[in-house]
């Protein structure tokens, strides 16, 4: 008898509290246009071509390139993990790479391994060393992320074995002496203040509130745009990794009245940080870096991603036409993040055996001493293994997809 | 090496400020949000009491069991046509959905819970383990079933279902309480007491307290502990799919199969903090672990505060009151 009365009660509180919201919801459909259009927004077209280099190197080189049948690149990175997207991207740009450079050398065929390392500094040891003890393995495209790279950086080092980031952007990683670290792309001492000058430059921000996650991507890159700032910041708050709940932030953030807010992380939390944002009203921009850009952003924040800009020292390699239709061929979707840094770092390796480097050691020379155009940019490392010339590329959401609006910080 | 290290601190120097101006500014907001987040704990802390007062068992697999339930509520409500941006329907057909989501999440949630039971404590209940084991299986279990949700729907949070757009209701203090936020807390307090009760007063009610008291002597006056300890987790399971229901009107994109973890975590603080085996104990711990993360992090002047200052708090209180603040235990607890 009793339970009977348990179910209807609970059956009638459920139906109590469905009525009270399908009411709110109803009154939510009015207004729910004018949120979509956010007051303020200014509008920056998007980018449509853009140039590259004419005597690019590919990686399918002359064709005529000999090595042994065992010559092996690995990528080393987030093959799963709760920010796996970004490093998918990478290795098929590697894989896009490889397959070229084997189709058009029929006497070399390169061997291509991945190790998945989560993207997690804790785990990222393990795959490394197992990439290290493998003889066969002369060159490695990775870590993706900073805290990982800062992790194993040492093991590359001892091994010395050449590997060069694709994406992992902490400035620190550069000044630890390690010989065998190359980064292929801008570091957060670029990307920090571009991205500072973007928001209060194009974007028009007065206010702008900082949220930075516990990474040591995200702190170092807080760290570089909120010094940039200077008086345009307003506030900073820090969240953790993993967490799903942003209310305390948010209503800090409404009551400083912030125009605009960077949030300094990865996109797994970045997401849901940004449609809580704007269903509790926030009318401004939210700006993110290259964490933050990515496919999966969209999908998780949904409509509300429509008040949000990326900053990346990324290029967008779906405006290059090749590259474009043959990663489509492959993975069977657009090029993402880093997909075409991935591919112009394996194409440097690859380069590098077709040219006779097919050791460890010759091929960290190689590395080393490179200086020509990829498809992307221009390679040339200084002695630390930092790019000379990178730059940094400013996205921003456009009927549910992210387009590049182009250079920033210049 | 040092420089690395210094770049690596927090921005501000002074580790620990209190910002008592920011908090007098937030506070009306933090508690709304605090309730919100603290009934949610509450609803999934009852399933940790229930089975300990039963069992003297802490289900670790609890948070999978909410788990499941947010799953299901993300399929049912993706296959009715939900995405990540609030739907344009009518009314009816919004409290049908939810309804509908909300019975199968009860569903889902009961049915792992009992399957835990079934092929996880039963066979060693059978065989008279240790505690201890049973402690360790809940762990395996709780891990066997994020990494077999990983492997079905992989690393990535589910993209958002959005069910409806918050809208302010009334005002407290200038602070605006939407209607999110009243719709969790007033259903999950109903849901609460219904619980409370269910064991208090009805007869299956009284058997469940019966075998918390004393499983033999239980047994010997014709109680069947066997479906006596099922019904316990099935109301566990429909409780954790209700509160499933109401995480994910709160955090859309937070169906992800570690998404249980920390929560249940929580949750079985709340448990504790209130009293372990005490039902109301599971709803005033609930609400006070929420209430107290989001205070303790404003107070402090960052998110990463929430979990330390709850924690804290925690111990502080258990230095005091060791069996919690209502720490009687489900079987002593008259009502």
């Amino acid at each position: 008898m009793y339970r009977k009365k348990v179910v209807t009660t609970l059956a009638v509180a459920a139906t109590l509290g469905m009525l009270m919201s399908s009411c709110a919801n109803q009154a939510g459909t009015a207004t729910s246009s004018d949120t979509g259009a956010a007051s303020g927004k200014v509008n920056i077209p998007a980018l449509t071509k853009i140039d590259t280099p004419a005597d690019a190197v590919l990686p399918k080189g002359d064709g005529k390139a000999t090595c042994p049948a065992t010559t092996t690149l690995a990528y080393a990175g987030a093959e799963t993990g709760p920010n796996a997207q970004l490093g998918i991207n990478i290795f098929n740009g590697i894989q896009l790479a490889i397959n070229e450079h084997n189709a058009a050398n029929a006497g070399c065929q390169v061997q291509f391994k991945k190790f998945d390392t989560e993207g997690d500094p804790s785990k990222a040891t393990g795959p490394v060393t197992q990439v290290t003890t493998e003889a066969s393995i002369i060159g490695v495209v990775g870590l993706p992320f900073s805290g990982e790279s800062k992790a194993t950086g040492n093991i590359f080092e001892q091994a010395k074995l050449v590997h060069i980031t694709p994406a992992a952007t902490n400035p620190t990683l550069t000044e630890n002496g390690w010989t065998t670290f190359f980064r292929g792309l801008g570091n957060d001492a670029v990307q920090g203040p571009a991205a500072a000058k973007f928001m209060t430059g194009k974007l028009g921000a007065k206010k702008v509130y900082l949220v930075q996650d516990d990474s040591d991507y995200g702190i170092g890159l807080g760290k570089t745009t909120s010094d940039a700032l200077g008086s345009a910041l307003i506030g900073t708050d820090k969240v953790t990794t993993g967490q799903k709940d942003f209310s305390a932030v948010i209503s800090k953030i409404i009551n400083a009245k912030a125009d605009a807010v960077f949030y300094s992380g990865y996109y797994a939390e970045g997401a849901p940080f940004d449609q809580q944002l704007v269903s509790k009203g926030f009318t401004g921009t939210f700006v993110g870096p290259d964490g933050l850009k990515d496919d999966q952003f969209i999908k998780q924040a949904g409509d509300s991603s429509n008040n949000a800009y990326f900053t990346c020292p990324c290029i967008p390699g779906e405006l290059i036409p090749s590259f474009e239709t043959a990663y489509k061929s492959l993975a069977n979707a657009e090029p993402g993040t880093y997909s075409i840094e991935g591919y112009d770092a394996a194409t440097v390796l690859l380069a590098g055996i077709d040219a006779g480097k097919q050791s460890r050691a010759d091929l960290l020379s190689w590395v080393k001493s490179y200086d020509k155009d990829g498809l992307s940019k221009h390679y040339k490392w200084n002695d630390k293994g930092e790019l000379q010339a990178p730059t940094v590329y400013g996205y921003k959401v456009e009927n549910g997809k992210i387009v590049p609006v182009g250079a920033i910080g210049e | 090496m040092l420089s690395s290290l210094l770049t690596s601190m927090p921005m501000d120097n002074d580790w620990i400020s209190f910002d008592v101006v920011a908090l007098g500014q937030n506070f009306w907001s933090a508690t709304f949000d605090g309730l919100t987040f603290g009934s949610i704990y509450a609803l999934v802390a009852l399933g940790y009491t229930l089975v300990y007062g039963v069992l003297n068992l802490i289900n670790f697999a609890h948070s999978e069991v909410f788990i499941i339930g947010c799953y299901a509520v993300f399929f049912t409500l993706s296959g009715l046509g939900f995405g990540p941006n609030a739907p344009h329907l009518s009314l009816a057909s919004i409290v049908l959905n939810l309804l509908l989501a909300l019975i199968i999440a009860m569903i889902a949630s009961a049915l792992t819970a009992f399957l835990v039971e079934r092929v996880a404590y039963k066979p060693l209940r059978k065989r008279n383990a240790p505690r201890l084991v049973f402690l360790i299986t809940a762990i395996g279990v709780s891990f066997t079933i994020q990494y077999i949700i990983r492997l079905i729907r992989g690393p990535n949070a589910e993209p958002a279902v959005t069910m409806f757009k918050p809208t302010p209701i009334f005002d407290v203090f200038g602070t605006i309480v939407d209607s999110q936020q009243l719709v969790i807390v007033v259903a999950a307090v109903i849901m609460m007491i219904a619980t409370e009760r269910f064991i208090s007063k009805s007869r299956t009610g009284r058997g469940i307290r019966a075998v918390a008291q004393d499983p033999d002597t239980a047994t010997l006056m014709g109680v069947n502990k066997e479906r006596i300890i099922i019904i316990t987790f099935v109301i566990g399971g429909i409780l954790a799919g209700a509160a499933a229901l109401f995480y994910v009107m709160k955090i859309p994109s937070g169906v992800q199969y570690t998404g249980g973890f920390v929560l249940g975590i929580k949750a079985f603080a709340a448990a504790v903090l209130g009293g372990i085996g005490n039902v109301r104990g599971a709803l005033l711990g609930g609400l006070l672990l929420g209430l107290i993360g989001n205070y303790g992090q404003i107070l402090l002047g960052n998110s990463q505060w929430t979990d330390v200052v709850a924690f804290v708090v925690l111990v502080l209180v258990l230095l005091v009151r060791p069996e919690g603040i209502l720490g009687t235990s489900l079987g002593r607890s008259k009502a």
